[in-house]
């Protein structure tokens, strides 16, 4: 503890202070600012999250910190201070100390954070080496910390290759890692974007943990407000490289005073609301590219309260007077920024449903077992469903628990097992897409997630959308050019965007480009493999009312995959739980999310954190889901069920039985003592 | 801004300027600053003319004998000295580049097309089909090429169609083998079963959706291809199954020639050979620039 970092500790009054701190990255010979003037103060031992939509600066914050932007980018002003040391002067070797011994990163993506073929153990020790502990006493302190990332069993893992490991294992062997030299800053970026959403739980309870038990002081770089808002005490939002408000967490998600914060709660749909009680908010326009001039307030093109002053006179940080702690709002008129209008009408006409119409979809008893190394794997286990024109079907459940799979089944990409049965439209498909009707195929398609892998990046949007009505409604000529223009705008897409390539378009753009030509045949189904998860929230709002729109114009029925149950519950009318390939639970959505409900979609909705932090008790389910290809006897939830009764859970498998009309449920629980069960649990708003 | 429905009024982004050009206009641009690709291309394109113009800028007619000056050394007269039966080396080095020049680039070019059309199939059916093309592939490279030329030439006779047909059938396992794994990615990408949603034919789907995304690695091996397809033209024509004279072709000179070095006549080899040599390293040093563009 001789290094001047670490001497410093506890005494700089600040973790981590940034003075006026402008980044600019030179594009095309040009040096364009992507952070303005940015100041930011964390104080020794606070948890401050810094939350904004993609491309509004946030990662380059932490890179600036280390010294670490990329090689076009370069700190054009300001001071870093880090525990009261100037990070701008420190040379080569002072600068390589404070990135080993003062400051810790952990990652979106542990996978690559990771090296792949070193195993965990050696990963862990070099780190101590670095502190001069080797030999047994590195591996002694590697074993402690993986003990204290809650690992059970660490000498194992410490043999272990990453790729042996889970997506939540190889995290918390990242934060592990990340905390091995108690490192007086920690700054996670996005850590839990890419885990689903109970291992995100269970790594933000790991990491809340580790809190108390370590001085460290915390960047939280989040775009999730919910999870920024159970892990920081404060917030500060970001946009075009500035801070737009900054404050107590809790002040600023329950009072904001900046329009773009306001703007930004408003599209998360919220409070469980559905797709027949109003459409959700959205922001108009785009953040304003990287290295743009901005006049005055850069918000003002995008907000609807905007006068002639936010436009020619930039607004200062105004410091607000509040008893909940100091606040600030970069807004002419933060007083009124709750006033803000919405940009997206609530009010929908609701379609009066016709509750007698037949399925449109049935599905009896589909199975799809693939062989992995010699072993089946039951990917999807006795699948029955049916929907309804015009209804929508969520389908939720964690990574590895087969939704994908039954999306391809339906679709014909994959060949289900012999024996289950898809009628569409009361005709039986064939297995294989090459041996339906063009009729059969164009009635039934797809959303990816991914745009950039869905669309053709070599192709324009034109083309793109026109092969799409050439072969699914069979136009050519002047009737395909009318229709091509008829269903752009029906998506919200321009004449300007049909010469553009896919790459020359932003996520949300891009995703209107898939719907547009999931659309062109006049679909009956239209299968959505989570269309927006890898999408803003504000660029996931508009996609979801668009959905919602298209829906009630072509009664379209809609198979709606997403690990977001917030949307699932605002698109859904009946939701299907799935775990390992098993239907758990399947009803009408408003059932399903109120419960009494199995202890699997319990476990799935108390992971989920609320914006609102008013869930009191919430039950956990440990590990990770087994593997397929050896799913446990009986019940194939009861190695992580908090709920399990005994032996027969163990050792016979429960039947999907119905508890309510339309509402089934796989549990040896009876449904009034799950009742009684969750009753204790005061049932938490999804927020 | 007022919006009336869900998203009224989203303007395009604005394009910066990264995003204006296509991405093989990226890769052009990219070539135009790259030292290695300029270079190589210098060379190439200095023997490329020497093909096109070179009689006319030749100081003697590459073909006409002078018997009373054979084995002439280097002098000002002749600047490489003369051959055995008294042609003038350097007009022959200098006209010589036009069959190579015609027969490798040709080559090369049919061992493109054959080897994308078997990437494609190979790459797409996957499975039965892929495992049958694949091991026939397998055993055809592993005949030497010279072997394969014998036989040709045994059975077609010679000639310079001979020559393209047998490095070009014999290059085309080589970029097959490329444009497959290149193939094998793209899919598995969604726009693939997005096309499989619209029933479009394996040949749509393979030519119209995937080949424009494999064309960078098909430029890459096609480039380095050419380098290798000189060498082979040139070692054909030395060994007397390639082009024949009385072309004034380097292969075909060195190897009419390389009796007369033990004589101390070196200058009727060694200017054909650096001839060869140089496009070799040429060709090489472009193909090494139009990988460093595709893979910055």
């Amino acid at each position: 503890m001789t290094e001047p970092a670490k001497a410093m500790t506890g005494k700089a009054a600040n973790a981590l202070e940034l003075r006026d701190l402008s980044v600019a990255y030179r594009v095309g010979g040009r040096n364009r600012a992507v952070l303005r003037n940015l100041n930011l103060t964390i104080g020794q031992g606070e948890a401050y999250g810094l939350v904004g939509e993609s491309g509004c600066g946030k990662s380059t914050v932490a890179l600036s910190v280390v010294r670490y932007l990329p090689r076009n980018g370069s700190i054009t002003g300001g001071a870093i201070a880090l525990d009261g040391q100037d990070v701008m002067k420190l040379d080569a070797e002072a600068l390589r100390r404070a990135r080993a011994e003062s400051v810790s990163m952990v990652y979106q993506d542990p996978g690559k954070a990771l090296n792949p073929s070193i195993r965990i153990g050696r990963q862990l020790t070099e780190i101590f080496e670095l502190a001069s502990v080797s030999g047994q006493a590195a591996e002694d302190r590697a074993i402690a910390m993986l003990n204290r990332v809650r690992i059970s069993d660490p000498a194992s893992v410490m043999q272990r290759y990453p790729h042996q490991l889970s997506g939540g294992m190889q995290q918390r062997v990242a934060i592990a890692m990340a905390l091995a030299n108690d490192p007086s800053m920690l700054i996670l970026d996005e850590p839990t974007t890419g885990l689903d959403a109970t291992v995100e739980a269970e790594v933000l309870d790991l990491i809340g943990q580790l809190r108390q038990e370590l001085s460290a002081s915390i960047l939280f770089i989040s775009h999730n407000l919910a999870v920024v808002s159970k892990m920081c005490d404060r917030v500060g939002v970001l946009y075009a490289g500035m801070l737009v408000e900054e404050g107590p967490t809790q002040a600023v998600f329950n009072d904001p005073r900046h329009p773009y914060t306001v703007a930004l709660l408003r599209c998360l749909p919220r409070g469980g609301q559905r797709k027949d009680q109003g459409r959700l908010d959205t922001i108009p326009g785009f953040l304003p590219g990287i290295g743009v001039d901005i006049k005055g307030c850069a918000f003002a093109d995008r907000c609807a309260l905007a006068t002639e002053r936010c436009r020619t006179e930039p607004p200062p940080l105004y410091e607000l007077g509040d008893d909940r702690g100091r606040r600030l709002s970069r807004c002419h008129y933060h007083e009124q920024a709750q006033s803000l209008p919405r940009a997206t009408p609530s009010n929908v006409a609701a379609p009066a449903r016709q509750a007698a119409s037949p399925a449109v979809l049935r599905v009896e008893g589909l199975n799809k077992t693939y062989a992995s190394h010699g072993h089946p794997l039951r990917a999807v286990k006795d699948v029955s469903v049916s929907l309804r024109p015009g209804e929508t079907l969520g389908l939720v459940g964690e990574s590895g628990s087969g939704k994908t799979t039954f999306a391809r089944l339906l679709l014909g990409l994959v060949p289900p097992d012999e024996g289950g049965m898809i009628e569409l439209e009361g005709k039986q498909l064939a297995p294989r897409l090459e041996s339906r009707s063009d009729d059969q195929v164009k009635a039934m398609q797809i959303v990816f997630q991914n745009p950039d892998s869905a669309l053709n990046r070599s192709h324009s949007i034109r083309h793109i959308i026109g092969r799409a009505l050439k072969r699914l409604a069979g136009l050519s000529g002047a009737a395909l050019q009318a229709r091509l223009d008829d269903l752009v705008r029906s998506v919200r897409l321009t004449e300007r965007h049909l010469a553009l390539k896919p790459r020359q378009l932003s996520g949300g753009l891009k995703q209107r480009v898939a719907i547009a030509r999931a659309f062109a045949g006049d679909p009956r189904i239209v299968v959505c493999d989570e269309p927006t998860s890898a999408l803003d929230v504000s660029v996931q709002a508009a996609i979801l009312n668009l959905l919602a729109d298209l829906q009630s114009k072509e009664d379209v029925s809609y198979i709606f995959i997403s690990h977001d149950l917030a949307v699932v519950r605002y698109l859904s009318d009946q939701i299907a739980v799935l775990y390992l390939g098993r239907i758990m639970e399947l009803g009408p959505s408003e059932d399903v999310f109120a419960g009494p409900h199995h202890p699997y979609t319990e476990a799935l909705l108390s992971a989920v954190p609320k914006l609102d932090q008013t869930e009191t008790v919430r039950i956990r389910v440990d590990g990770e889901i087994p593997s397929a290809t050896n799913p446990p006897s009986g019940c194939v939830f009861h190695t992580r069920c908090p709920r399990k009764i005994g032996p027969i859970c163990e050792t016979q498998e429960p039947p999907l039985g119905e508890v309510e009309p339309g509402h089934a449920i796989r549990c040896h629980i009876p449904y009034a003592e799950l009742a009684r069960l969750q009753k204790k649990v005061i049932q938490p708003e999804l927020a | 801004m007022s919006a009336t429905d869900s998203s009224a009024g989203i303007p395009a982004p604005a394009p910066n300027d990264t995003n204006r050009r296509g991405p093989l206009a990226e890769v052009f641009f990219s070539l135009l600053r790259s030292g290695t690709f300029l270079t190589g291309l210098a060379i190439v394109m200095f023997w490329v003319a020497c093909a096109l113009f070179g009689e006319h800028f030749a100081p003697y007619d590459p073909l006409a004998d002078d018997i009373i000056n054979a084995l002439a050394p280097p002098s000002a007269e002749h600047w490489f000295g003369t051959d055995q039966i008294g042609r003038d080396v350097f007009s022959r080095v200098i006209v010589g580049s036009r069959d190579i020049l015609t027969v490798a680039p040709l080559a090369t070019l049919l061992a493109t097309i054959a080897g994308t059309a078997l990437g494609l199939f190979t790459g797409y059916f996957r499975g039965i089909v892929d495992d049958v093309i694949s091991r026939i592939l397998e055993a055809f490279m592993a005949i030497p090429v010279v072997i394969v030329a014998l036989l040709a030439i045994v059975a077609l006779g010679t000639s310079k169609t001979t020559v393209i047909v047998v490095i070009g059938l014999s290059f085309a396992p080589i970029i097959a083998r490329t444009v497959r794994s290149a193939v094998l990615a793209e899919r598995e990408l969604d726009y693939v079963a997005a096309a499989q949603l619209r029933h479009e034919s394996a040949l749509h789907t393979m030519f119209v959706e995937i080949l424009p995304n494999v064309i960078p690695p098909i430029l890459v091996e096609t480039t380095v291809r050419l380098g290798y397809a000189i060498f082979a033209v040139a070692t054909l024509s030395f060994m007397g199954f390639g082009i024949q004279p009385p072309s004034p072709d380097w292969g075909l000179s060195i190897s009419s020639n390389y009796g007369m070095i033990g004589g101390g006549f070196w200058w009727t080899v060694l200017f054909d050979a650096l001839a060869i040599a140089s496009l070799v390293i040429g060709v090489n040093l472009a193909a090494d620039g139009v990988h460093g563009a595709f893979n910055d």
